[in-house]
């Protein structure tokens, strides 16, 4: 078998974290009971004109200065013209001959070092309904939810090599668009998607391989393991001396395998002219100026800060700035109870292993700053200890109780009264002859098993430096 | 009562708000014409009998609590072209693809209509989807010009002109996309005003080429035009492209005075092509403008014959875009023998619309599909800056620009379907004026030998309104307003019949 | 400029009507008489000027980022010539 090399290109679509759609006044929110976020103009009802978001731009214009591009200053929209039931005007508001951002591109960490993914174009979009089939009467239903929720498409150049490459594109990616708030970036509700461009091409050769371009996968995993399956089924054609003919295939990940979508019907004719019912955008200076100042805190800077001030270690800053809730999170609460070790702490051990535990993506914690900071408290009052904390957390992060009552209601907190310390003690001496004969004469360690038994009966919940205390000052008395 | 239709919107209003007659007065004598006259004509696709009463008490209402008194044409019955949504009001765009299609809002104009107490009488006639100069392409037949019912009316909007020429309404709403205002109020015999790009919102006209398209008034004379215009004028923020720095008060331009105003005539308007007694009557017009103090003057403006090409392209590539999502799945007809999705869409289309709307869509289809595109559509625009350029070093040297409507009067029925291609060129002197998005006014102006009313255009710099108002009123002192002849002779039958009658009585006590 | 009955058939489907076989002829014809007309536009030289799409200077237009708008389903669905638990029905759209 001769040498290949993948190459590999990405558009990305990302819905933008905008309250209201592009061009009408609905709502954005996820979910909904179907054509409930629906009104006539973004179910395309005749007559009906858009009237452009203004947050859209300034979401693009941000996207587009963190990822290094320059910004088109004089842009317009375009119609895309096709039909198909998601899309109600039968066009879609796009941009095709001057897109907002060009010329970009971010660096990416791979298994040969640093590398650059150039990125070709950001354009402005409206979002296509979606179709569900119907199983009993054998149709298709279509609900307009999230018809004209507003999309920026991220188009790179043919750049990547290879599935890990794409991965780390795609999470950088993510996080910068996290960090700037203009998306969650939710892959299982479709709020980022990639389509891969991917042709295959012997060692050497100067010119691209044919490209298929490949739809529908809705997780890193997915997209990886779609690379792979169109990597070897490009490979194989080649091998046997046959053509890989220019399509788009959907993947289907259940079977492992990708689809030639059938598209006799539709000619790839978009019939692209200027919308006339959108005048142009013209972004003076002083417009990106402020939209410059106003660009968060980017990863990288965030680290380096996380290092200096707050005094943790690199690693700990890596992990937690990896997830934009993460590196929320932990700020926020900080900023409560002013314990950064702690706070990194109780998100670099507890947090991970429940997240590792339950599968889940850092953005899926769903506790607050003020619960883990009121814990935090807790245990630096000496209210809880130690062992009953961690219990304490995982409720929190499970159950997302209140500590503060939860300690009170389960009367979890620490016993520090040294009359009921010392009865409780001397009674465990008493009922241990064995235990005070070793440390008599001598064995230190024997002093151990009583402390043990006296936080078992005082069910985990005895502050243990008194305890410690006490136990040995009576030894030592007898 | 049934006088009362002869009269002007403006005096209808007036006599409401004066209680010298109601607005149910005004209802009925007005929905007795057009049972009487509508059968003939067939200027409306919905005449809307028991809303209009509705709507009568409902601003009689407010018009006895004092809540309309700033509004001229508050109680005055009216029409709305069929292309502008009314709320639970059928609305078809003269297609059998809409046939059945009630919107679930009310267009911007419809809703300052309604706030200015008017009471919309009926949706009227037009071409299919606005694509036509002689509302034939109706689905619903078409309709017959009140001067001659052997002739069209015009078109696009020629329901509107047509039923206010034959007194069946007092004003009317059209829109104009390539003159279908203009050119059928020149044929009709009345007055029909296009505002500048951007005045009136466009938020509820159903489009037939977005970056032409502009809704306008039909009346019998200017001051009833003017007074409607401004009730629809305005920024309206559904609009994008509607216009917010600019304040609309055209009434304050009725006035009789074009001393030192100076007119352009387009020499390219009066070669060939132009009908003999159609260029004597704009020379004469002319003559009198010049005699009320005016400063005429012949001009080049260059370009003119490229205005119908480049506005096809525009138009029809627009058109295929905005007519696309009629296809079945969300209102309107509904194809019932297609299996499969791309049945559904094609046969519902195909079944739906009628040929002129087809071959313009086939045809913006074409100058924008790949390849062509450059040659074609960019062309189009490109001409279009070149005659948008020519208008404003005219208006550098002149206020208005004045000329004729159309090259001829109104065709007979059938004449213009056999040829698409002459019935483009019959649009030569309005298409321009939306390619610049310009305002005009038709005015009548005479009539030909075989009687039709003649249409002069007088086209104003953008937002120059107030200056071809002006002169239209001014020119109309000068001239006496026409009925349609056999609506005259009808109302001289009327009085004669009455004068038998009194003359009769004596005889009887005789 | 010659418009072939293939022409006609891609523009018709690009548009998606259907021309039956025996119009296609005589649509393929008006076609091509128009857009010989049409193209009459090449005799006026366009080099150097900037197409124009929009007539008046106006430019940025927007609306804030607010929602206005409530659920209006029944409203929306009321002209649906089929429809389904909430949904537009149409036929099958997946193979
Ligand atoms: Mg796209
Ligand atoms: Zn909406």
């Amino acid at each position: 078998m001769k040498a290949y090399e993948t190459v590999i290109g990405l558009e990305v679509h990302v819905e933008l974290a905008t309250k209201s759609k592009i061009f009408c006044g609905c709502t954005t929110q996820f979910g909904g009971d179907p054509n409930t976020h629906v009104c006539p103009v973004c179910s395309g009802m005749p007559g009906t004109l858009p009237v452009l978001n203004k947050q859209v731009v300034e979401f693009a214009m941000a996207a587009g200065l963190a990822l290094n591009c320059s910004i088109t200053q004089k842009c317009k929209f375009d119609r895309k013209n096709y039909f198909y039931p998601d899309l109600p005007k039968a066009y879609q508001i796009s941009q095709l001959y001057l897109p907002i951002c060009r010329d970009g591109g971010i660096e990416i960490e791979t298994a040969a070092g640093k590398k650059t993914v150039r990125i070709h174009e950001i354009h402005m979009e409206e979002d296509a309904g979606k179709l569900v089939h119907d199983p009993w009467e054998d149709c298709t239903l279509v609900d307009y939810n999230r018809c004209g929720v507003p999309l920026i498409e991220i188009v790179s150049e043919p750049d990547m090599r290879s599935a890990d490459e794409v991965i780390a594109y795609l999470e950088k990616l993510r996080l910068i668009l996290q960090y700037l708030g203009v998306s969650d970036c939710k892959m299982q509700e479709g709020s980022l998607r990639a389509d891969i461009n991917l042709s295959i091409r012997e060692v050497g050769a100067p010119e691209f391989g044919t490209r298929t371009e490949m739809k529908n996968m809705n997780s890193f995993k997915a997209i990886a393991r779609a690379i792979e399956g169109e990597r070897k089924r490009q490979i194989e054609l080649l091998e046997y001396g046959r053509k890989v003919v220019q399509e788009t295939r959907r993947w289907d990940d259940n079977k492992d395998t990708s689809f030639a979508m059938r598209s006799k019907e539709d000619a790839q004719d978009y019939r692209y002219f200027p919308e006339p019912d959108l005048p142009p955008i013209e972004i003076s200076d002083e417009w990106l100026q402020t939209v410059k100042v106003r660009q968060p805190e980017l990863r990288d800077e965030k680290m380096l800060r996380y290092e200096k001030e707050f005094d943790i270690p690199e690693y700990d800053a890596l992990i937690i700035t990896g997830s934009k809730h993460l590196a929320d999170l932990f700020e926020e609460t900080v900023a409560l109870c002013g314990k950064p070790k702690e706070v990194s702490n109780w998100l670099m051990v507890e947090t991970m292993r429940l997240l590792k535990e339950q599968e889940m993506e850092p953005e899926a914690i769903s506790f607050t700053p003020a619960q883990l900071s009121a814990l935090i408290k807790l245990v630096d009052g000496n209210k809880i200890n130690r062992t009953v904390a961690k219990e304490v957390f995982e409720k929190i992060f499970k159950e997302n109780v209140d500590p503060e009552e939860y300690v009170e209601k389960n009367g979890l907190g620490m016993v520090s009264d040294d009359g009921l310390l010392r009865s409780t003690i001397e009674q465990i001496i008493a009922n241990s002859p064995q235990s005070v004969a070793d440390y008599k004469s001598g064995k230190v360690k024997a002093m151990g098993f009583i402390v043990g038994q006296t936080m078992k009966e005082m069910k985990g919940k005895a502050d243990p430096g008194m305890v410690n205390q006490i136990v040995k000052e009576m030894l030592d008395a007898l | 009562m049934k006088d009362l239709v002869k009269m002007s919107a403006l005096e209808i209003g007036r006599m409401i708000k004066a209680k010298e007659i109601t607005v149910l007065d005004a209802v009925k004598a007005q929905l007795e014409v057009i049972k009487q006259r509508d059968p003939e004509y067939h200027c409306f696709i919905t005449v809307l009998e028991e809303e209009a009463y509705a709507q009568a008490a409902e601003v009689q209402k407010r018009i006895d609590a004092g809540e309309l008194d700033d509004s001229p044409l508050a109680g005055v019955p009216m029409a709305v072209k069929d292309n502008i949504c009314t709320k639970g009001v059928k609305t078809t765009c003269a297609s059998k693809i809409l046939y059945n299609f009630e919107p679930i809002y009310d267009a911007t104009v419809i809703e300052k209509l309604k706030k200015a107490g008017a009471v919309i009488i009926g949706k009227t006639n037009m071409d299919e989807f606005a694509m036509g100069s002689t509302t034939e392409t109706s689905h619903f037949g078409e309709t017959k010009n009140p001067w001659d019912t052997s002739c069209v009316p015009g078109g696009s909007s020629g329901g509107s002109a047509a039923a206010v020429a034959a007194e069946e309404v007092f004003y009317a709403l059209g829109s104009d996309t390539g003159g279908s205002i203009r050119q059928p109020a020149s044929y009709c015999g009345v007055t029909g005003i296009k505002p500048t790009y951007g005045t009136v919102s466009r938020y509820g006209l159903i489009a037939y080429a977005s970056s032409l398209d502009q809704i306008g008034t039909f009346g019998r004379n200017i001051s009833d035009c003017a007074v409607a215009l401004e009730v629809i004028s305005g920024h309206d923020a559904k609009d994008s492209t509607s216009v917010s720095t600019e304040s609309f008060q055209y009434t304050k331009a009725l006035v009789d005075d074009v001393k030192g105003l100076r007119i352009g005539i387009p020499k390219d308007y009066l070669g060939a092509g132009l009908e003999e007694d159609v260029k004597e009557s704009i020379l004469k017009a002319a003559e009198i403008f010049r005699s009320k103090g005016a400063i005429v003057e012949e001009f080049e403006l260059h370009s003119v014959d490229y205005a119908v090409p480049s506005y096809y392209v525009v138009a029809c590539a627009e058109a295929s875009s905005n007519l696309s999502r009629f296809d079945g799945v969300k209102y309107g007809y509904h194809s019932e023998k297609a299996e499969g999705l791309q049945e559904v869409y094609k046969n519902t289309r195909s079944e739906g619309f009628g040929n002129e709307v087809k071959r313009r869509m086939m045809i913006g289809a074409f100058v924008l599909s790949s390849g062509y595109y450059d040659a074609f559509y960019n062309k189009a625009l490109k001409v279009r800056a070149i005659i948008n350029d020519g208008f404003q070093k005219a208006f550098e040297k002149y206020d208005i620009i004045l000329g004729p409507t159309a090259p001829e009067t109104a065709p007979t029925l059938g004449e213009s379907l056999s040829d698409p291609l002459k019935m483009y060129l019959s649009d030569i002197y309005t298409v321009s004026v939306n390619l610049a998005g310009l305002p005009a006014v038709s005015i009548p102006c005479g009539r030909d030998s075989k009687g039709l009313p003649i249409g002069m255009q007088l086209i104003g710099k953008h937002f120059g309104e107030n200056e071809i108002i002006r002169a239209a009123y001014s020119f109309e002192q000068s001239v006496e307003y026409e009925r349609p002849t056999a609506i005259a002779a009808e109302g001289k039958e009327d009085k004669s019949s009455g004068n038998q009658e009194e003359k009769s009585s004596p005889k009887k006590e005789d | 400029m010659r418009i072939t009955e293939d022409t006609v058939k891609y523009v018709a489907a690009l548009a998606k009507l259907t021309v039956s076989e025996e119009e296609q002829q005589k649509v393929a014809t008006d076609l091509d008489r128009i857009l010989d007309y049409i193209e009459t536009m090449n005799g006026l030289d366009t080099d150097g000027v900037e197409p124009m799409s929009h007539v008046l200077p106006v430019k940025n237009v927007f609306r804030e980022d607010i929602v206005t708008n409530q659920d209006n389903r029944e409203q929306l669905l009321k002209n649906a010539p089929k429809q389904k638990d909430g949904c537009f029905a149409v036929p099958k759209t997946v193979e």
